[in-house]
C-alpha cells in the first residue's frame, strides 16, 4: 500500500459514527488534554508551550498563536476568547467539516484557550449558514456543562469557562476580527480602526483573544503531546498539519489534512486527482480567494507560509481553487471582484469604490467594451486600494485581481479583441446620446 | 417629553406601547441573559423575530427593540446589514445557490437558472437579493460562497446543505418541498465521508500520541 499523502491529526477517527457525542469524543481520549491543563498547569505555562510549538493561527494571517495570546494583559479585568468560525473566504471549508463532525474537538480547543488566557467567557462566532453545525456546536457544549468541562469551578479547579455559540448572519466582512467584534456586540459588522488591538481593547472593551477553529482544535493535541511533538510536522516555520480545502476544477474535491511543507503538486494531483480528464491546469489560488493567483510553474512549491509568500501569494485559510484550461481568467477575476464589491462594508473609500468601479470595468473587458489602457486603469485602482483601508477586504479583491492581470494580461486582451469582433458594442453612451435618444 | 427611567435612547418603544407575544419576550430574554452587554442579542433576537413572522417584520423588530430597550431603527439598520436577514416577506421556504467561484465553475449559474424555472422565481432578481415563486412560498437567492465548495454546485435548502447537484434536481426538489417530503436524502452534506476515505494506518508519529 503506497504511504497516504495525508497526515491526519485532526482528522483522524473524525468519521467514526457518533463522535460528536461525548461519550464517543470521550472514548478517543478526548477532554484528557482539558483536564490536564486546568488541574496541573498554569496558563502562563500553556501559552509558553503554545509559543513554543509554533502553532501559526490558521486563519488567513499566520501569526504565532502563542504570541498573540501573551500580548493579552496580567490582572483581574474581564477577558475574553472569541473563536472565528465565520469561514467565509471564498474556497475555504475546512472548519466547517472540523465543527460538523467533532463539535468537542472545538469546545475543548476553546477551553484550553480560554483559560490559557485568562478569559472565563468565550464565544463560537458561527456564520449563519452553517445552522446544522452551529445546532452540533449547541449540542456539544451542553454535554460539556452537564459533565463539568464548562461552567463555574471547572473540574474543581476554581476556573470559570464559558462559551456561547453565537451565529452570525451572512457578512463576509465578519470573518475580520474587529468586524466580528462589533456584530457580537450587537451592530452592523463595520472594523474597527487598529490599534487598539484587540488584545488590549477588543469585545466590550475588554482584553479579547480570536482564534480561528482549527488553530483551536489544535491546542489540546499540544497540550497532550508537548511542542516538541508539534514541531515534528511540518516545516521549520510552519510546524504541524493542515487542513487544506480543494475545490474547482478537480476530480475529488473535498478536505485533505497534509504536514506543511510537501510539494503542492502532491495535494492538487496526489489528493484531488487534479483537473478532468483531458484538461490541463491553468491557474490556481493557493490560500482562499483573496490569494494572488499563481499558475503551472508554481506547482512544485512547498505548501508552507513561507513558501507560498516567497512566491508572492499566501497560504492564507489555506484553501485551494483549481481553474483548468476551460476557465476563462477575466471571467474569474469578474466572479471575484464582484464578491469582493458584494460584501465591502462601504466604510472606506477605496475599498467601496474600488471594489465597485473594478466590478464595472471587468464587465466591460468581458463585453468587449473596453481598450486595452482599461487594464492599466484596473491595475492602477488594484494598487490604490492596497493598504488605504481600515481592514483588508479591499486589498483581498486587489491582490488576486492585479495577479491575474499582470500574468494573464494577453488573455485579458485577447478577451476584449474577440469580444469586440463578435459584437463590436458602443462604448456606453454619453449624455449628448442620451438626450438626442430621449427626443427622438 | 422627558426621558423616563430605564428609557433607552430616542426611538426606543418603551415596554408598555408594544404588545410583545409572550413566547417571544421569553425568548428574548432568554437571549440577553446569555451576554454581558443586552445589544449582544440584537442577531439572535432578530433571528427569533424571523422564525416567528417569516421575516423581519417593522412590527416584529419593534416588538424585539422593546425588550431588548434598543430604538427599532437601529435594529433595523442591524438587521439591513446582514444577507440572511428578509426585510420584506419570504416566503415559507429558503433556497440559497451558490455562484462563487468554485461552484460556478461547476455550474452554480445554470444550478440557479433551474431553480428559477423550477419555482418561477425571478431570475434577475433571484441574481440580486433573491426573489419569491410566484405563489410567494419559495424564496430562492444566488448567494455568495457557502463555505461548501467540496459539493459544488451547492445549495443551502432550509438551512441545510446538498450538493452536488444537477439541475434536473431542481424541480425535484421544489417538489419535495411543496408536499413536504424529504430532500434529497443522499445529497446532504451531513452525511457525506472525507474526501480521502477512510483512516489509513496512522502514522508512526501520531500512533503514539496521546
Amino acid at each position: 500500500m503506497p504511504e497516504s499523502l495525508e497526515t491526519r491529526v485532526l482528522f483522524r477517527h473524525i468519521d467514526e459514527p457518533g463522535l460528536c457525542r461525548l461519550e464517543t469524543y470521550e472514548r478517543y481520549g478526548g477532554y484528557t488534554a482539558l483536564k490536564r491543563a486546568f488541574r496541573d498547569c498554569e496558563p502562563g505555562e500553556l501559552v509558553s508551550e503554545f509559543e513554543a510549538s509554533g502553532l501559526r493561527g490558521r486563519g488567513g494571517a499566520g501569526f504565532s498563536m502563542g504570541k498573540k495570546a501573551s500580548f493579552l494583559p496580567h490582572g483581574d479585568m474581564a477577558k475574553y476568547l472569541c473563536c472565528n468560525a465565520d469561514e467565509s473566504e471564498p474556497g475555504t471549508f475546512k472548519d466547517r467539516e472540523l465543527m460538523l463532525k467533532n463539535p468537542h474537538g472545538l469546545v475543548e480547543g476553546v477551553a484550553i484557550g480560554a483559560m490559557a488566557a485568562g478569559a472565563t467567557r468565550a464565544f463560537i462566532y458561527i456564520r449563519g449558514e452553517y445552522a446544522e453545525i452551529a445546532d452540533r456546536l449547541d449540542a456539544a457544549v451542553a454535554e460539556a456543562y452537564d459533565a463539568g468541562y464548562l461552567g463555574e469551578d471547572v473540574l474543581g479547579t476554581k476556573v470559570d469557562v464559558d462559551i456561547v455559540v453565537h451565529r452570525g448572519a451572512g457578512a463576509y466582512i465578519c470573518g475580520e476580527e474587529t468586524a466580528l467584534l462589533d456584530s457580537l456586540e450587537g451592530k452592523r459588522g463595520n472594523p474597527r480602526l487598529k490599534p487598539p488591538f484587540p488584545a488590549i481593547q477588543g469585545l466590550y472593551d475588554g482584553p479579547t483573544l480570536i482564534n480561528n477553529v482549527e488553530t483551536l482544535m489544535n491546542l489540546p493535541n499540544v497540550v497532550n503531546n508537548g511542542p516538541d511533538w508539534f514541531k515534528g510536522f511540518g516545516t521549520e516555520q510552519s510546524t504541524g498539519t493542515k487542513v487544506v480545502s480543494v475545490s474547482g476544477c478537480v476530480r475529488r474535491p473535498g478536505n485533505y489534512e497534509i504536514e506543511l511543507g510537501i510539494p503542492s503538486r502532491d495535494i492538487i494531483y496526489g489528493l484531488a486527482g487534479g483537473p478532468p480528464e483531458g484538461r490541463e491546469l491553468k491557474a490556481w489560488y493557493p490560500g482562499g480567494s483573496s490569494s494572488p493567483v499563481l499558475g503551472p510553474e508554481e506547482l512544485d512549491l512547498p505548501y508552507s507560509f513561507e513558501a507560498l509568500a516567497e512566491a508572492g501569494s499566501m497560504l492564507g485559510s489555506g484553501a485551494i481553487i483549481v481553474a483548468d484550461d476551460t476557465v476563462s481568467i477575466p471571467e474569474m477575476a469578474l466572479r471575484t471582484a464582484r464578491f469582493y464589491r458584494h460584501e465591502s462594508c462601504g466604510k472606506c473609500t477605496p475599498c467601496r469604490e474600488g471594489t465597485n468601479w473594478t466590478v464595472k470595468m471587468l464587465e466591460r473587458v468581458v463585453r468587449g467594451e473596453a481598450t486595452p489602457m482599461d487594464l492599466d486603469i484596473i491595475a492602477s485602482v488594484q494598487e490604490n486600494i492596497i493598504g488605504h483601508c481600515l481592514c483588508v477586504l479591499g486589498d483581498a479583491m486587489a491582490m488576486p485581481v492585479s495577479s491575474m492581470v499582470r500574468r494573464w494580461r494577453h488573455e485579458f486582451e485577447e478577451t476584449i479583441a474577440r469580444a469586440r469582433e463578435v459584437a463590436p458594442a458602443p462604448l456606453e453612451p454619453g449624455p449628448a446620446a442620451v438626450v438626442s435618444g430621449a427626443g427622438a | 417629553m422627558s426621558e423616563g427611567a430605564g428609557r433607552g435612547p430616542v426611538g426606543t418603544p418603551a415596554d408598555h406601547e408594544v404588545e410583545v407575544p409572550a413566547e417571544l419576550r421569553a425568548e428574548i430574554e432568554e437571549i440577553i441573559s446569555r451576554y454581558p452587554q443586552k445589544r449582544s442579542a440584537s442577531i439572535p433576537a432578530l433571528f427569533a423575530v424571523q422564525r416567528r413572522y417569516g421575516w423581519c417584520t417593522p412590527e416584529g423588530i419593534r416588538q424585539a427593540a422593546a425588550v431588548m430597550g434598543v430604538s427599532a431603527p437601529y435594529l433595523e439598520s442591524v438587521a439591513s446589514f446582514y444577507d440572511l436577514f428578509h426585510l420584506e416577506p419570504a416566503g415559507r421556504h429558503r433556497i440559497l445557490v451558490c455562484t462563487n467561484i468554485s461552484c460556478w465553475m461547476r455550474g452554480g449559474d445554470q444550478l440557479l437558472d433551474a431553480f428559477c424555472e423550477a419555482t418561477g422565481a425571478d431570475r434577475e432578481a433571484a441574481g440580486h437579493g433573491g426573489a419569491l415563486s410566484a405563489d410567494g412560498e419559495i424564496h430562492v437567492s444566488g448567494f455568495e460562497c457557502l463555505g461548501a465548495c467540496d459539493l459544488a454546485p451547492m445549495a443551502s435548502i432550509d438551512e441545510r446543505y446538498y450538493g452536488p447537484l444537477e439541475d434536473a434536481d431542481a424541480a425535484a426538489v421544489v417538489d419535495a418541498l411543496r408536499s413536504g417530503a424529504e430532500v434529497l436524502p443522499d445529497r446532504e452534506m451531513a452525511k457525506r465521508p472525507l474526501a480521502g476515505g477512510p483512516d489509513g494506518d496512522p502514522d508512526p508519529r501520531v500512533a503514539g500520541s496521546g
